[in-house]
């Protein structure tokens, strides 16, 4: 095994697929020569050749008709979008077209697309290249939203997404790449899409999180821990479909949940799994299921980010008031 | 806005390509397309069939038995005669109203009625026959045509895509987008601009100050021509070259089709007499593709009218079954939908929406 940050997972992970079958293909803007602005298609050209690894005109909607496309006659897309906040450039050939083609074919076409794209906040980015746009994806029938929160996860779960049939929206949170190392295989496995994991068992609260706030969570159990109160963390992995069985299990042993996330409050993932936990375990909860979110502005200008963002402290603290409710 | 001569001398170069002139005398004889008295006949029986099936189209969605159908009489030339250049194993990308090219290429006309009815087993491409579903947003079809030019380039076949927009297509960034990505790989791609001068009601004199739309493949770095749309062979010889051009390395062209659509945008409440005169109507009547095709094929004694009144009664006929096959399709239901939402394994969330719906159905 080998110690891998969460870029060298996911650039293994590509090399696997690339390896394991010809019909895959990597582009998008700088992902070739230059191995992406991240680099995390570095060496990837050079091993596999021009013909599989390519750069593409700057222009967002027409790498996704490329994938559409491509997808017609038989190529397994990993698209690369240089950061999520260009994905309104994208949205209609991702949620208008490719989404929908396995459905206005009746069933005879489908887009084995992933598309992968950095976002995230806490990395003081210009405007449109931080911004947590799941939302908007996961309301998207036919699409699926993959977000990986560690190094390990990041590669089982890419393989997976780039062998699915449908288009996988696969979110990588720009302050996870290099932020820490584990031990990640170097031979192939998979995680399956759809799929939690409990990353941190507990009997007090559920804590339902996401990509970086997975990390933040568990920071914050740690504090809580201190103070005697026992946190399950749940990392949901995809957030669409969400994995409501593991969520429900974990409520109906807990009897309280709060869900974390870094994107804005209105509507969204977490309320999307509030819902859920209402809709089946109501009768489990003592206290009202609480959400640690963002503010519902625009993403802020870099020299407020450190606010705007939830911290360790946000979810220690929403654990206490729900468990003191 | 007084043109600078720079840009006048780029815009002079794209003049209207013509075979027949409008009295159906061939007036370039150098570009004559070789094809066979059978083929010509060919030709004009599908132009003909065209119309007839239009006219049912339209009759039938007044009567309720149709539902979203855009015209087609007047741009006969164009589609006809674009999509008979073609071979079997090229990609078609369609806009909405390009039904008879894709019926023409392999999609069964009750499919198309049932596509028309919005019923899922319209969207059912045959196997083998390889055309993309019409598209309804103006233009995503151009950037996709890129990807399947890509796909038939890496797969080494000798083959094309085309697709098709109208003159509105061609303000989108799709529009640019797709040509410009076909000419920096070098793809066998067609981009066909049906442009009938009118993108629902907006003239394409307000669409853009270009002179022609043929030019704006300059700006791809591409080839661009511009052809009398209502003068068929002009556009089957175009699209031959076209292809030609393609499948033998030498990359995407941009075709404009001059045309015109004689009735509304859609049969969705569109009213043309709210946005043309029909001074105008009548001017581009007497270009009318049917009337100058026969008066050609009647110079070389090939076509009668005993002929073309069986062609007419041929098309009554296969509409009336192909109606009555589209009515004999299965009851769409909402559980046929969730089952193509995904190909892979369907959410347990939806699984659950599923158990509603078939409850909901089998009341």
């Amino acid at each position: 095994m080998a110690q891998m940050t969460m870029i060298q997972a996911i650039t293994d992970a590509m090399r696997n697929e690339l390896k394991n079958d010809e019909k895959v293909l990597v582009y998008g803007e700088d992902v070739g020569q230059n191995g992406g602005v991240f680099r995390a298609t570095d060496g990837l050209q050079k091993e596999f050749g021009e013909d599989r690894v390519f750069d593409t005109p700057l222009a967002e909607s027409g790498i996704g008709g490329l994938a559409h496309g491509l997808s017609l006659t038989g190529y397994r897309s990993v698209m690369e979008l240089q950061f999520f906040g260009f994905v309104f450039e994208a949205f209609d050939s991702i949620a208008g077209q490719m989404a929908r083609l396995h459905y206005r074919s009746g069933g005879v076409y489908n887009a084995p697309v992933t598309i992968r794209s950095p976002f995230g906040g806490g990395v003081k980015t210009p405007e449109m290249h931080a911004d947590s746009l799941e939302g908007l994806m996961a309301q998207t029938p036919g699409l699926k939203v993959v977000i990986p929160s560690n190094p390990y996860d990041a590669k089982g779960l890419l393989i997976s997404a780039i062998r699915d049939n449908d288009p996988v929206v696969y979110l990588e949170h720009m302050k996870l790449y290099r932020s820490f190392r584990e031990e990640v295989p170097e031979e192939e496995y998979t995680i399956p899409l759809g799929k939690a994991d409990v990353k941190r068992e507990g009997t007090d609260i559920t804590i339902v999180s996401y990509g970086a706030m997975v990390q933040t969570s568990l920071k914050a159990a740690e504090k809580l821990e201190k103070d005697g109160i026992s946190a399950e963390i749940i990392d949901l992995r995809t957030v669409s479909p969400i994995d409501i069985e593991t969520i429900i299990e974990s409520v109906k042993k807990t009897n309280r949940a709060m869900v974390v996330q870094e994107a804005q409050k209105q509507a969204g993932i977490a309320a999307n799994v509030v819902a859920e936990i209402n809709d089946r375990a109501i009768l489990s909860l003592e206290a009202p299921v609480g959400r640690v979110t963002a503010a519902d502005t625009v993403f802020p200008f870099a020299a407020a980010e450190d606010t705007w963002l939830p911290n360790e402290k946000d979810v220690a603290a929403k654990a206490k008031e729900i468990i003191e409710f | 806005m007084e043109k600078t001569k720079e840009l006048q001398q780029v815009e002079d170069q794209f003049e209207m390509f013509q075979i027949l002139d409008e009295k159906g005398k061939v007036v370039n004889k150098d570009a004559m397309p070789d094809l066979s008295d059978e083929q010509l006949k060919e030709m004009m029986t599908r132009m003909v069939y065209t119309r007839i099936w239009d006219q049912r189209a339209i009759s039938l969605n007044r009567q309720g038995r149709l539902g979203f159908y855009a015209p087609v009489a007047g741009q006969e030339a164009s589609m006809i005669g674009s999509q008979y250049a073609l071979d079997k194993k090229d990609w078609i990308l369609p806009g909405y109203r390009d039904i008879p090219q894709i019926y023409y290429h392999g999609l069964p006309l009750h499919q198309a009625f049932l596509w028309s009815r919005g019923h899922f087993q319209g969207g059912q491409m045959p196997e083998g026959v390889r055309v993309m579903m019409p598209q309804i947003i103006i233009g995503a079809q151009i950037t996709q045509t890129a990807g399947v030019a890509m796909g038939l380039q890496k797969d080494g076949e000798k083959q094309i895509a085309i697709t098709y927009t109208g003159d509105g297509g061609a303000s989108q960034g799709d529009f640019y987008e797709g040509m410009n990505f076909a000419g920096a790989y070098n793809l066998p791609a067609v981009f066909v601009v049906q442009n009938n001068r009118f993108a629902i009601s907006v003239p394409v004199e307000k669409q853009s100050a270009a002179k022609t739309i043929a030019q704006k493949a300059v700006a791809a770095g591409i080839h661009g021509q511009q052809v009398d749309g209502m003068d068929i062979l002009a556009v089957y010889a175009a699209t031959k070259d076209a292809r030609d051009r393609g499948i033998e390395g030498n990359g995407p062209t941009l075709l404009e089709l001059l045309t015109y659509r004689y009735g509304p945008h859609t049969m969705a409440g569109d009213d043309p007499t709210r946005y043309r005169t029909s001074d105008e109507d009548d001017e581009w009547e007497k270009k009318d593709p049917l009337v100058r095709f026969r008066k050609f094929l009647e110079s070389k004694k090939i076509w009668s009218e005993e002929e073309e009144d069986k062609i007419v009664e041929q098309a009554k006929e296969d509409v009336k079954a192909a109606i009555k096959e589209a009515d004999s399709a299965p009851k769409q239901k909402v559980t046929d939908l969730i089952d193509i939402t995904y190909s892979d394994a369907q959410p347990e969330s939806l699984k659950e929406q599923r158990e509603q719906f078939e409850k909901k159905e089998s009341k």
